[in-house]
């Protein structure tokens, strides 16, 4: 019983025709003449360069970055896009984004400054990734395979050709996906498999299954020594040793499982070296440090950090006041590539390839000369915290706002966002700082997963709404809506070369998303 | 009553014959079954029936409390670790998934189960309105007979232009609707009628016959749709003859 709209009427059809024929007159926006006096400082309110005149014609963003460049006496082939802050002068406020030149002055003088020409405006400069990586807008690929739900789900840190997922058929597959085919199935585990990492260097795949054990892979889907036994509960999760920490090129593992311990293991042999016992409830998560710290959040209220050299325990965190569901570290990207980059260019000896990773985490660590890694701890107190552990058991801040249990966070590769996700819908963003930032509202149940693009600039959620969301890091909205599954979206990663996104839920299959 | 058994306490026999009175207890209530008669019978057998509902419930309850249930632990779809140790409200989930599962089906898209109803006359569905001289000269005026579904914001026409007469008591709001995979029952607020099959002109005045289609919403429910937009309503169709028993029950289409 569809209803046809009456036929446009006469005079309808005749003010449609001359819409059509008149020509709307374009006529670029006026901008004022001026100039205003620009200082340039860092994150950490160092300044970068003198202060200089800026004509308000030509202050566009890229712009006035080129212009730093050029102040900081780079190559043209070393030039570094830019972001920037406004800081007004004589007040705490910060305008966190650039306007127009057109909308410069109009702007300001929101603000409260009458006159910028006679004030100097204080730009905070933040290095943006050199490389840009598009958004995914379509599906490219969906590879049936798996029998069961998908669990896991991680890009190799080698090349973003391979991808690796855990289901609960109990087999985890490593997918092509240049062809979009499966390539390997790793058949060994008699329960569902729960966790997956991939070694650093991108060799070996680890395994955590429902069945108690973890298993290692090489990358030809042949299994590698025998199932690590040792645990009397299912395994939630695996982390690896950083790359640079290797002590006589032999990697280490430390698994967390429900039965409250987390085991370090000798992955070469599979000895336990340690088993770090200590925790009264399940651990959910374990993440490697690049300080040779092992932190671990637990259903027991707390986070505890422990020396992985010793296995003696440095510190607990106990402030929030329900389970600990993730952690996050600030330098968890830099970690889990050690010397893979964007440039392609693999060093080929160890102690090269050791250096590189060790400079490229000292790098992301660094905060005013100081090597501080950060971590994040999300809890169903609805809290979020953040902390420096080599400061001590002091929270740095406490971060507010979620109306129900937050499930996931995660760094940004830069260290500069904090995305909090969890089951009241929303997507919160928070700076380095912890200080709020945005809300991302459009997903219509809980967000179970969400993963940053390797440039920072974007992130993309999975939810139990069957979607998947990509998300502005800037403008803080959302850039496509993928659709496609047919049901829960359970695990989710963006390759590290930024190509590809890749997720695995309830329906079975997994998908590729592709720009 | 009160103040004496205060002063001289109970009879000595008080606590056998109590024990008496509830042994023939049964028998009480099956005698008045049997005899009463008139209103009394009436009121008898509203207090039976509510007390039969509260005894069944009782032990159902009880049943439910001695089957060992599947372990928590272990629940039997693949779930991710960070879902593991939470209670899941499942309900409402898997009947979205059995919806996409039918979908799948062309065949069923257009099947729905009650394919063949009664034919309902004129006659029978309207009375005809005769009051008023004019009203009753021509008459013109009707008088709907069945339930209808009325929508929240209609107001009566004047009566000299209203043809349609849908008395109130005969109006419904909700619907008992019932998942034919789950076997659950949700009490769902109607949004439309969409089809009666009998009839166009039914459909457009909301009767409620058996084998009507009838929009209901789902939004407690907390469907999603392929999209990822969340499902408000879904179509159902009336099993039951309303007019009979006084409440609308339908079952969902999936």
């Amino acid at each position: 019983m569809a209803t046809v709209a009456p036929p446009p009427s006469k005079r309808q059809r005749r003010e449609a025709l001359e819409r059509s024929q008149i020509q709307q007159d374009v006529t670029p926006p006026v901008i004022e003449a001026g100039s205003f006096k620009a200082r340039f400082v860092d994150n950490d309110g160092n300044q970068l360069a003198e202060t200089i005149e800026v004509p308000l014609a030509d202050a566009t963003e890229k712009n006035v970055s080129l212009l730093l460049n050029t102040l900081l006496g780079r190559e043209r082939e070393e030039f570094t896009p830019y972001r920037f802050r406004i800081h007004l002068p004589s007040s705490d406020t910060v305008i966190d984004n650039y306007p127009t030149p057109s909308e410069f002055l109009a702007v300001l003088r929101k603000h409260g400054v009458e006159n910028p020409f006679e004030t100097t405006i204080t730009l905070s400069a933040e290095p943006q990734a050199v490389f840009k990586v598009q958004a995914v807008t379509r599906m490219s690929n969906k590879i049936p395979g798996h029998g069961e739900a998908i669990l896991a789900a991680q890009f190799s840190p080698k090349t973003s050709s391979l991808l690796a997922t855990g289901s609960g058929d109990n087999t985890a597959r490593l997918w092509n996906t240049d062809s979009g085919t499966p390539k390997h199935t790793l058949k060994g585990h008699s329960g569902w498999v729960l966790a997956l990492a991939w070694r650093p260097d991108g060799q070996n795949l680890a395994t955590g299954s429902m069945d108690k054990t973890v298993r290692i892979w090489d990358e030809s889907g042949q299994a590698v020594g025998r199932p690590f036994n040792g645990h009397s509960k299912w395994i939630t999760s695996i982390a690896w040793q950083p790359f640079h920490l290797w002590r006589d090129d032999t990697p280490r593992l430390a698994s967390a499982s429900k039965d409250a311990t987390i085991r370090i293991w000798i992955a070469n042999t599979g000895i336990t070296e340690h088993v770090l016992s200590g925790h009264k409830g399940s651990v959910s998560c374990v993440r490697w440090g690049g300080t040779d710290l092992i932190y671990s959040a637990s259903q027991d209220k707390t986070i505890k950090v422990w020396n992985a050299i010793d296995g003696t325990l440095k510190h607990t965190l106990a402030s929030h006041a329900h389970w600990v569901n993730h952690l996050a570290l600030s330098t968890d990207f830099v970690l889990r590539t050690a010397f893979y980059d964007h440039t392609k260019n693999v060093p080929t000896s160890t102690e090269e390839r050791r250096a590189k990773a060790k400079e490229r985490f000292e790098k992301a660590a660094k905060q005013q000369g100081r090597i501080a890694e950060r971590v994040v701890s999300a809890s169903d107190d609805f809290t979020i915290y953040l902390w420096d552990p080599e400061q001590g058991t002091k929270p740095l801040a406490r971060l507010l706002g979620h109306q129900k249990q937050v499930n996931h966070v995660s760094f940004s590769p830069d260290g500069t966002l904090i995305a909090s996700a969890g089951w009241d819908n929303h997507i919160k963003i928070w700076g380095r700082d912890g200080k709020f930032l945005a809300t991302l509202r459009g997903h219509v149940a809980p967000v179970f997963q969400c993963a940053f693009s390797a440039d920072s600039r974007l992130l993309c959620s999975g939810s139990r709404d069957t979607t998947l969301k990509v998300w502005d890091m800037r403008s803080f909205k959302m850039s496509v809506d993928l659709p496609g599954h047919e049901d829960e979206v359970y695990a989710l990663d963006w390759s590290l070369d930024g190509r590809l996104v890749g997720s695995g839920g309830k329906d079975k299959a997994v998908r590729l998303w592709r720009n | 009553m009160e103040r004496f058994r205060k002063t001289h306490g109970r009879r000595l026999d008080h606590e056998e014959r109590m024990r008496k009175r509830e042994a023939r207890e049964g028998h009480k209530a099956s005698k008045d079954a049997q005899n009463l008669r008139g209103l009394r019978a009436k009121l008898h057998q509203a207090k039976r029936h509510k007390e039969k509902i509260q005894m069944r419930k009782q032990i159902k309850a009880h049943e439910e409390r001695n089957v060992k249930s599947a372990s928590e632990n272990d629940p039997k779809t693949p779930l991710p670790n960070y879902l593991l140790d939470r209670s899941n409200p499942a309900q409402a989930k898997a009947l979205s998934t059995a919806v996409k599962n039918k979908r799948a089906e062309k065949a069923a898209k257009f099947a729905v189960p009650l394919p063949k109803v009664r034919g309902i006359s004129e006659e029978e569905m309207f009375k005809v309105v005769s009051t008023g001289k004019k009203t009753a000269k021509k008459s013109w005026k009707r008088m709907v007979t069945k339930p209808t579904f009325v929508g929240p914001d209609f107001t009566r026409r004047p009566v000299k232009y209203e043809r349609f007469i849908r008395p109130m008591g005969l109006r419904y709001k909700k619907a008992n609707v019932t998942h034919p995979e789950l076997g659950v029952t949700l009490q769902l607020p109607i949004v439309s009628v969409k089809k009666n099959p009998q009839q166009p002109l039914y459909t457009q005045l909301g009767v409620l016959s058996k084998g009507t289609i009838i929009e209901v919403n789902v939004s407690e429910l907390g469907l999603v749709t392929a999209g990822g937009k969340v499902a408000w309503a879904r179509y159902a169709q009336i099993t039951n003859n309303c007019e009979n028993d006084g409440c609308v029950n339908a079952v969902l289409l999936v």
